[in-house]
């Protein structure tokens, strides 16, 4: 288990590594002009100049990457010689549009998108298992072709379709939610839980539609395909009742490799749910990371990229613990 | 003799069929597959008895019918697809027609199964002691601890070492003939009446399959059960059973006691199966004579014999009534069933003057 972690871990930092210096390497390569774009439209070329150095555009590649890593681990000073500051661990530099620190944009748009994906996974999680097995234990009949059908039409429904959709219906044309410009990230934050769960209420039905589609299909298939394995038939000529053999055999087989795709689901969700967010105008990590798209905001990308990569390796390395807890079979080495 | 009487004048194993005093009676066995390209006929008419105290093999090639016809008995096939008629009698109670409540309360307990391929017939995430506590809970009103001691005792009696630390071990941590040891240990928890075994022994290696077949042997002797011995290993059958049944392409073309099976079988196919086993004596070429050709379509079966696209002996019968006449099960000898047209006298002297010298 020690050796598992220590290992997992390192390749962890490795990957992050990796991650850091490809997204470097393709922002810089690419036409943008940052410097340029920073300084406006009417911008003398001695301004720009000036404006390189502040942003330490103007030292070669590698000492931008290594001066970036630095920051990260253990912080760094920023800034044009005349007016050097400290950036605190860990530094993901400062926006090129604001000025604001990137770490501080991440931490205050992070509480939006978490609340979303956790809200929006409990949702699917349910409803997609749940119908998932009622479909699979009723293999053929009205059950089964109801939740396959269904579920065919929610996964080729595009986000913006299902989003609009909701907002027009619920919101404009029934009046049964409040619009809500400023969203809470916590339910305990002011103005209360009622007030979150409105607010919360369509995006997480957004999100949730797609993946409950996709749940349904697979805990459909994966609960047919156990329920014709043959420790199926073993627990049936044991004479166990049929709720055990469906319950205990069956849906614990079943449902394993969901946990894995669900451990990965989550975490890749968790770096922004980029068309929910935009379409609620919820300031999570997906909108922003669109916004710095559009801006040229290289820290801003670095920095959601790098904690999105996070997220997903981290995930991951969870999964992998939570199977050798659920399958005696995996043995972590 | 038609084929509804047959089952109540035949004599077999010894045994008076009619008002048999055997444990398990099936009659007419049929069990049929819709499926889109048709009627599958898996089993067709199956009649046969078991004695408790007797093992009975049923041999047959892949897709002969041999475990369908098991599963059918062990009420498996309920809530599935499988159109299943006929009766099947066990200790005077018809388990076609039982309901599957019913059913289940005698399967693990009454009639237990031994399965082939322990490894994924056990479930991967639950220990084996649990799993065989398990079936020993659900038809005993007994604790925790009571069904824990009874499986501990189950997996020493089966020969398994350390028993009691072996019960919290998963399946994969067993080796194959320690895992058919568990499941055989699972079967006979309840001391089943009826035990149906089906190729027990296929997934072993020659020295534990001889300690498997060693092991049912003297469990049976000790709780006096019935067992039926489902194979395609004649080696595995001569050894074990009291009586065999043949089947092919659904139906029993031939049966009897062993001895009349293994010294006097009258029957094609039965001579294929008994020259397929290898010899080692023999040069290499000569080792292994398959039966030539396909096992039948179960959805268009042929017409006439089953077996007569791959019998050498049709031009022994006249008026071609191989492929236009479907044969009955016809009696031989005392115990001994018959499937085929050709002349029992016939059928005595190619047996001895043609086959027993290739043999």
């Amino acid at each position: 288990m020690a050796r598992f972690l220590i290992r997992r871990t390192a390749a962890l930092i490795a990957l992050l590594i990796a991650v850091s210096i490809i997204t470097f390497l393709l922002y810089n390569l690419g036409p943008a002009d940052v410097a340029a774009n920073t300084c406006g439209k009417s911008c003398t070329p001695e301004r720009i100049a000036q404006t390189k150095v502040a942003l330490g555009l103007d030292q070669p590649l590698i000492t931008q990457y290594l001066q970036y890593m630095k920051g990260l681990l253990v912080g760094r000073e920023m800034g044009p010689p005349s007016g050097r500051y400290h950036c605190d661990w860990p530094c993901f530099g400062r926006s090129f549009q604001n000025n604001q620190f990137v770490w501080d944009v991440i931490k205050q748009a992070l509480p939006y998108t978490v609340s979303l994906a956790v809200g929006a996974a409990i949702i699917w999680l349910t409803v997609g298992v749940s119908f998932g097995i009622i479909a699979g234990l009723n293999r053929g009949k009205w059950q089964d072709k109801l939740a396959v059908a269904t579920s065919s039409f929610g996964v080729s429904l595009p986000v913006p379709l299902i989003g609009l959709t909701l907002i027009l219906l619920v919101n404009t044309k029934w009046q049964l939610l409040p619009y809500t410009t400023s969203a809470s990230t916590w339910p305990w934050d002011p103005p209360g839980p009622v007030a979150w769960f409105q607010n919360y209420l369509l995006p997480w039905l957004t999100l949730a539609a797609v993946f409950s589609a996709a749940y349904v299909r697979l805990t459909r298939a994966n609960m047919i395909e156990t329920m014709g394995e043959d420790y199926i038939r073993t627990a049936r000529a044991k004479g166990l009742p049929k709720r055990t053999v469906t319950l205990k055999h069956g849906l614990r087989a079943a449902i394993t490799p969901i946990v894995t795709i669900f451990g990965l689901d989550l975490g890749g969700l968790l770096g922004g749910a980029v068309l929910t967010e935009q379409i609620f105008s919820l300031p999570g990590l997906g909108k922003t990371s669109v916004n710095a798209v559009v801006s040229d905001d290289l820290p801003i990308i670095i920095g959601i990229v790098l904690v999105a990569a996070f997220f997903i390796i981290f995930a991951n390395i969870i999964v992998d613990i939570l199977y050798a807890v659920i399958d005696p079979r995996v043995r972590l080495t | 003799m038609t084929a509804q009487e047959l089952p109540v004048e035949l004599d077999f194993a010894g045994h008076q069929l009619s008002d048999s005093d055997a444990f398990l009676q099936v009659r007419d066995l049929r069990v049929e597959f819709p499926t889109e390209d048709g009627l599958v006929k898996a089993v067709n008419g199956i009649n046969l008895d078991v004695v408790r105290g007797t093992t009975l093999g049923i041999v047959g090639e892949s897709g002969s019918g041999k475990s369908v016809t098991s599963q059918a008995i062990m009420g498996l096939l309920k809530g599935t697809s499988a159109q299943v008629t006929g009766t099947v009698t066990l200790d005077g109670q018809d388990l076609v027609r039982a309901s599957e409540a019913d059913m289940r309360k005698l399967r693990g307990d009454v009639v237990s199964m031994i399965f082939q391929d322990p490894l994924s017939s056990m479930h991967p995430f639950y220990r084996i002691g649990d799993q065989i506590s398990e079936a020993y809970l659900v038809h005993n009103h007994v604790g925790k601890k009571a069904a824990h001691k009874a499986t501990v005792d189950m997996l020493a009696r089966v020969g398994i070492p350390n028993p009691a630390s072996r019960y919290s071990d998963y399946p994969h941590q067993f080796s194959g003939g320690m895992r058919q040891r568990a499941m055989i240990a699972m079967a006979l928890i309840c001391n089943p009446k009826l035990l149906i075994a089906d190729e027990p022994t296929t997934a072993l290696d020659v020295t534990v399959q001889a300690q498997i077949l060693e092991l049912i042997k003297d469990l049976q002797k000790e709780f006096n059960s019935a067992v039926m011995l489902i194979t395609h290993d004649l080696g595995v059958v001569a050894e074990t059973c009291d009586s065999v049944l043949v089947m092919y392409g659904g139906q029993c073309v031939e049966m009897g006691t062993v001895d009349e099976i293994f010294y006097h079988p009258e029957m094609p196919y039965t001579w294929g199966l008994l020259g397929s086993m290898p010899r080692m004596d023999r040069t290499r070429q000569a080792r292994l004579q398959a039966i030539a050709g396909q096992p039948p379509s179960l959805i268009r079966v042929p017409k006439g014999c089953v077996f007569n696209p791959r019998c050498r002996f049709t031009e022994h019968v006249k008026d071609n009534a191989c492929r236009e006449v479907h044969p009955e099960l016809e009696q031989a000898a005392g115990s001994h069933f018959v499937r085929c047209h050709i002349d029992s006298a016939e059928r005595k002297r190619i047996w001895s003057s043609e086959i027993v010298p290739k043999l």
